[in-house]
């Protein structure tokens, strides 16, 4: 069975006929030419596929196309900062050499734009001591949260420190 | 993956018709689980009805104190609610040990409940599996079983639930509310999921085609000194190896006057630990004390050599979670 579906992808509206099996991601990459989104494992478990799905990290490879007619999708390459500029997570992924062979990259960054936006709304995580109070963004806190992304390069270190500067600029009042 | 009739229903009555109405149909919520399994070729189903855009997303807090969660609510938005943080801790514990922030924005309270074992021969179709192809016999049993069920386990079937958030509810006592083609009924959370027996593809006592619309939290004052401990392969990501969902309540003197203890990767549903229960009532929470009410439910535990561990696992994180909680331990 086709569907015909329409996705606001970074900004630009865009209508295609998908066959109902289609993933989100495949839409994405093989029929919108929207390679910013990477598949890595297409099983949910390493997050290389992740964008803002109306504003959330979301991943792309365990939805249907066809369930999400209407979304508004944002991929990392979409991202832009309040002057037009790099968005600060970008920024601050080159600043902090949080990336070897960039396949991850994408997903790092959208994954990041989720993470702080969470912290902002105040949500714990796992590793959060007080449930109810105001997460504080310690080392373990960015791990924990960016766990739904597999780095094989093994460039945590400095995802880390880009999750860290990120949070630090928006905190600041930088856009975020 | 076979050719896909999508359906996206207008209202949860529709929804349950169309889906009672045929058996190669079935409902699709969040998808993390059952779109992984299509392309695995674990389930094959003609046609999807998507339950997932149905207004069944709101928490809403009831007249008697308890909680009633729309069956739409995804799991972040669960974990991040101000109620359930309060009066339910362990149901936002357990929400946030599973999965990762991307699943959680995606995963339904209704669709975690439902998702399917992740025994690898489940997922795997090249290999005999009696959940999965009823009568084709259990790779598990001599296969790789370090996940497998030490408690109510059968000869068709030793694999366990992976839901975290199941164990939490089997906890704090919820009811899991169902839409049928008669109608609506309620469901006590320790009656939803079932032991494998010799129908293990039947994961929980629903008929096909009836549709969790909600899930209901009583309040109760062990529910708010509630935690959840989850023991795993890396620190986070991974699914339990064993978890324990606890709730406690002392009266004036310290001694327990309600307490509840679910596991989770011990069996094939939450496992309400109620022998447990029994002997810690009216005694003083200890080490000591909650060690030896574990082992008196962990008599009808059977391992091997791969799952021998999880005994002093589950004994030893219960007796830990609950001297926290009685501690006063953040988490």
């Amino acid at each position: 069975m086709d569907a015909e579906i329409t996705l606001t992808v970074d900004g630009e509206q865009r209508t295609v006929t998908v066959d109902t099996r289609t993933t989100l991601l495949d839409a994405l990459r093989e029929r919108l030419g929207v390679t910013n989104p990477k598949k890595g494992c297409d099983h949910g478990q390493c997050g290389s596929c992740t964008v803002l799905l109306d504003g959330r990290r979301h991943l792309t490879c365990l939805s249907l196309a066809v369930a999400n007619d209407g979304a508004e999708v944002t991929t990392a390459g979409g991202l832009r900062g309040a002057d037009g500029g790099l968005h600060p997570v970008q920024q601050a992924f080159l600043d902090q050499d949080g990336y070897q062979c960039g396949y991850c990259t994408p997903g790092q960054v959208c994954s990041a734009v989720g993470v702080l936006e969470e912290i902002e709304q105040g949500h714990a995580s796992h590793v959060s001591d007080d449930l109810e109070a105001d997460p504080e963004l310690t080392d373990d806190e960015v791990r924990e949260r960016m766990s739904g992304n597999l780095c094989r390069c093994g460039a945590y270190v400095g995802i880390l420190g880009a999750v860290k500067q990120a949070a630090a600029a928006s905190s600041e009042g930088g856009a975020a | 993956m076979k050719e896909l009739t999508y359906h996206r229903a207008d209202d949860a009555a529709s929804a349950v018709a169309l889906v009672s109405g045929d058996p190669d149909a079935r409902f699709l919520g969040g998808g993390t689980n059952l779109v992984d399994h299509l392309k695995l070729g674990v389930t094959r189903p003609g046609t999807l009805v998507d339950v997932s855009r149905l207004p069944l997303d709101e928490v809403t807090e009831l007249p008697d104190g308890g909680l009633r969660i729309g069956t739409n609510v995804r799991n972040s938005d669960l974990a991040a609610h101000r109620a359930v943080r309060r009066g339910w801790p362990v149901v936002a514990r357990a929400l946030l040990a599973g999965a990762s922030g991307q699943i959680r924005n995606q995963a339904t309270t209704g669709g975690n409940l439902l998702q399917r074992t992740r025994c690898v021969y489940f997922q795997d179709v090249t290999t005999p599996c009696n959940k999965r192809e009823p009568g084709s016999g259990c790779s598990a049993v001599g296969g790789y079983g370090r996940y497998n069920a030490i408690l109510g386990a059968s000869e068709s079937c030793v694999t366990t639930h992976p839901s975290d958030l199941a164990v939490a509810l089997a906890a704090v006592d919820a009811t899991v509310v169902v839409l049928g083609p008669d109608g609506e009924r309620r469901v006590p959370m320790g009656d939803f999921h079932r032991l494998p027996g010799d129908r293990p593809e039947q994961d929980t006592t629903l008929a096909h085609g009836e549709l969790v619309t909600a899930v209901e939290l009583p309040a109760s004052a062990a529910a708010r000194r509630s935690t959840y401990r989850k023991a795993r392969d890396r620190a986070s990501y991974a699914f339990a190896l064993v978890s324990v969902a606890a709730g406690v309540e002392l009266d004036d003197d310290g001694r327990v006057s309600d307490v509840r203890i679910a596991w989770g990767g011990v069996a094939h549903k939450p496992w309400r630990a109620e022998v447990a229960e029994a002997e810690l009532r009216g005694r003083f929470v200890s080490e000591e004390s909650v060690r030896a009410a574990a082992e008196a439910e962990l008599a009808a535990a059977v391992t091997d050599e791969q799952t021998a561990y999880k005994v002093p696992m589950v004994r030893n994180l219960t007796a830990l979670t609950l001297t926290s909680l009685v501690e006063g331990a953040a988490r």
